[in-house]
């Protein structure tokens, strides 16, 4: 398949396909539409199952249910939405059952906007469901990457029968790139879905149950450890980020997704003035890279954390920077989107931007 | 030796967690009985709620998943969706079904999901201790209606039975009662048509069980049985409240 013009959400769906979704379970919620709508064609047409909700709670529980049958499964929401899905998806992550939750952020709090926004890092990397549990969060910040990352989800998911979530904005699901579908994915040894719910026809003589109640709280505090060796070993091996621009910066800049390209061109204008600027991309935010921390320079005069929001991210910029370094942050919300030039006065003023 | 009775092979030997004098335990049985019977066993998938009934995926002798509160159905869909050729089934209370869980169950039948619904009626929430339940009778004292429950304040006992028979996709309907023998033979040959018809692909089922629960209402166990049939069934009768019928044709 050569490069194709898509739209965002419509190549997080062909992606979806790609990557061997076997049921989708989603709500109506905008800026994600064109994902259920895609899907609703051609999954059928492939023999899969697209199945429109009456509600997020509901689409969430079906995930649940088909992912503990042992099924490739996903659902897709907006801000609002994936706030009424944090009960199902702490139960996934309790059950331990693999599943794909992408995520399209608009303005918030409340109903909110429908505009773009990163104001969801809390929810996707703190979770509004109960309990210590932890998803595997990805980033992308153009169409190709979250096409890439939306096809090895599932596998990774698989791996750690864990729930992955695909975190990007309104911006990156509506508009358009040019696109391939064909890159491959990493192998990972994927073993047997022998815990599947699938009748005890199919592991006569064991039966299987997918669970998240413990009564016991010996066994619900052995689960929880259990859990917490999962997330530490997710840790050491799924950190993704990109350093940009990192050869000598005076100051680095800390975003992701949309943010992260618009910085890309405010790191070009800064250059022509003869300011250079480096960039950390965390494009996992769980587990968050800790570790590019380590490789700013100790020169660099300070490190500003930008987001479509009034600052979520910078919990971890704080966490990871451990008072090293001097961190600013510069954010906008509600659906509005900077200009490059706002960032680049944002490091001309850096010290008015200080939190620490 | 022949022998005349044995243990349902549809339940494990896991003891029940039921409190003494429930019927929770003669349900399980007949639907048990029910899985066996109809050669379904190796290929059903429970799905437990929350309640009394929250570890019954411990009791069936087959494949199962816990829900959260009121989603099973939304659950047995997402199941059943990728896997129609098992059989799923939910097992619910009151409080899970008519309260919290409503929405899922309504649009679950709707759809005239392919899985079969043993839905738990004791007008009252059990095990967390008592509280009052969209089923609990006019006058029904409870944790929280110590005055009784009134219709100002609470409404009226909400009629599942009567309100999914106007739903086009449920394809059985029955509601029964396991309060004496006799009715216990009913509810097991309803149980075990609504199985007989998921297996036949005619859409969604339903099998209301008024069950008693003796700890919660403050009664002995016979007693209990009896205020099922002195008070719960002129509210909740019995019968058959839909059935597309053997010779229809599946829609």
């Amino acid at each position: 398949m050569a490069k194709v013009l898509m739209k965002g959400n419509e190549a997080i769906a062909l992606a979806a396909i790609k990557g061997g979704v076997d049921a989708f379970y989603g709500y109506p919620i905008t800026p994600q539409n064109e994902v259920p709508e895609y899907l609703s064609k051609h999954l059928k047409a492939n023999g899969k199952v697209f199945l429109q909700a009456e509600s997020e709670v509901s689409a969430i529980n079906m995930v649940y249910g088909a992912a503990g049958a042992g099924k490739r499964v996903m659902t897709s929401s907006s801000s609002p939405g994936i706030a009424l899905k944090q009960e199902g998806i702490s139960y996934i992550a309790a059950a331990e059952l693999p599943c794909v939750i992408v995520s399209v952020m608009r303005g918030g709090p409340g109903l909110g906007g429908i505009q773009p926004s990163q104001a969801d890092y809390y929810q996707a990397t703190r979770g509004g469901g109960n309990g210590d549990y932890q998803l595997i969060v990805y980033a992308p910040e153009s169409i190709q990457e979250t096409i890439d990352i939306m096809k090895e989800s599932f596998d990774i998911a698989d791996y750690y029968r864990n729930p992955v979530m695909v975190l990007v904005d309104g911006l990156i699901g509506q508009m358009m790139e040019s696109v391939d579908f064909d890159k491959p994915v990493k192998e990972r040894f994927l073993p047997e879905k022998d815990w599947a719910t699938n009748g005890t026809k199919n592991h006569p003589g064991k039966i299987n149950v997918a669970n998240s109640l413990h009564i016991d709280p010996n066994n619900l505090e052995k689960h929880n450890i259990h859990l917490q060796e999962k997330y530490n070993t997710i840790r050491k091996n799924e950190v993704r980020y990109e350093l940009v621009n990192f050869d000598n910066p005076d100051f680095v800049i800390v975003a992701y997704g949309t943010m992260a390209r618009i910085c890309r061109s405010s790191i070009e204008l800064l250059e022509k003035e003869g300011i250079s600027v480096g960039m950390i991309r965390p494009i996992s935010l769980f587990p968050y890279p800790k570790e590019a921390f380590t490789k700013i320079p100790n020169k660099v005069k300070g490190l500003l954390t930008c987001e479509l929001s009034h600052g979520q991210m910078l919990d971890d910029v704080l966490i990871a920077n451990n008072g090293k370094h001097k961190v600013g942050f510069f954010g906008r919300s509600g659906g509005m989107v900077p200009d490059p030039e706002e960032i680049v006065e944002a490091i001309k003023n850096f010290d008015e931007r200080v939190v620490n | 030796m022949t022998v005349k009775y044995e243990k349902t092979k549809g339940l494990t030997d896991k003891p029940l967690t039921y409190c003494p004098g429930c019927t929770h335990g003669i349900v399980h049985k007949l639907i048990g009985e029910s899985l066996v019977e109809l050669d379904i066993l190796d290929k059903a998938i429970g799905i437990a709620s929350v309640g009394c009934s929250v570890f019954s995926y411990q009791f069936f002798n087959c494949d199962g998943q816990q829900a959260p509160h009121g989603r099973a159905c939304a659950e047995a869909t997402g199941v059943k969706r990728v896997l129609p050729d098992n059989i799923v089934f939910t097992y619910q209370g009151d409080g899970d079904l008519a309260s919290i869980g409503i929405a899922e169950t309504i649009h679950a039948a709707n759809r005239g999901e392919n899985i079969t619904v043993i839905f738990l009626n004791n007008a009252i929430y059990g095990m967390t201790g008592g509280q009052m339940a969209p089923t609990s009778l006019i006058g029904q004292k409870t944790t929280t209606s110590q005055d009784g429950r009134n219709q100002a304040d609470h409404g009226n006992p909400i009629k599942i039975s009567e309100m999914f028979s106007t739903i086009e996709g449920v394809a059985y309907l029955e509601r029964v009662s396991v309060h004496n023998p006799k009715n216990v033979i009913k509810a097991k040959k309803a149980i075990k048509k609504a199985f007989q018809y998921q297996k036949e692909n005619r859409g969604f089922t339903m099998i209301e069980v008024l069950s008693s629960c003796p700890v919660n209402w403050g009664m002995k166990p016979v007693d209990a049985l009896k205020w099922v049939e002195s008070d719960m069934i002129p509210v909740y009768p019995l019968g058959v409240f839909k059935d597309k019928g053997v010779n229809d044709e599946k829609n």
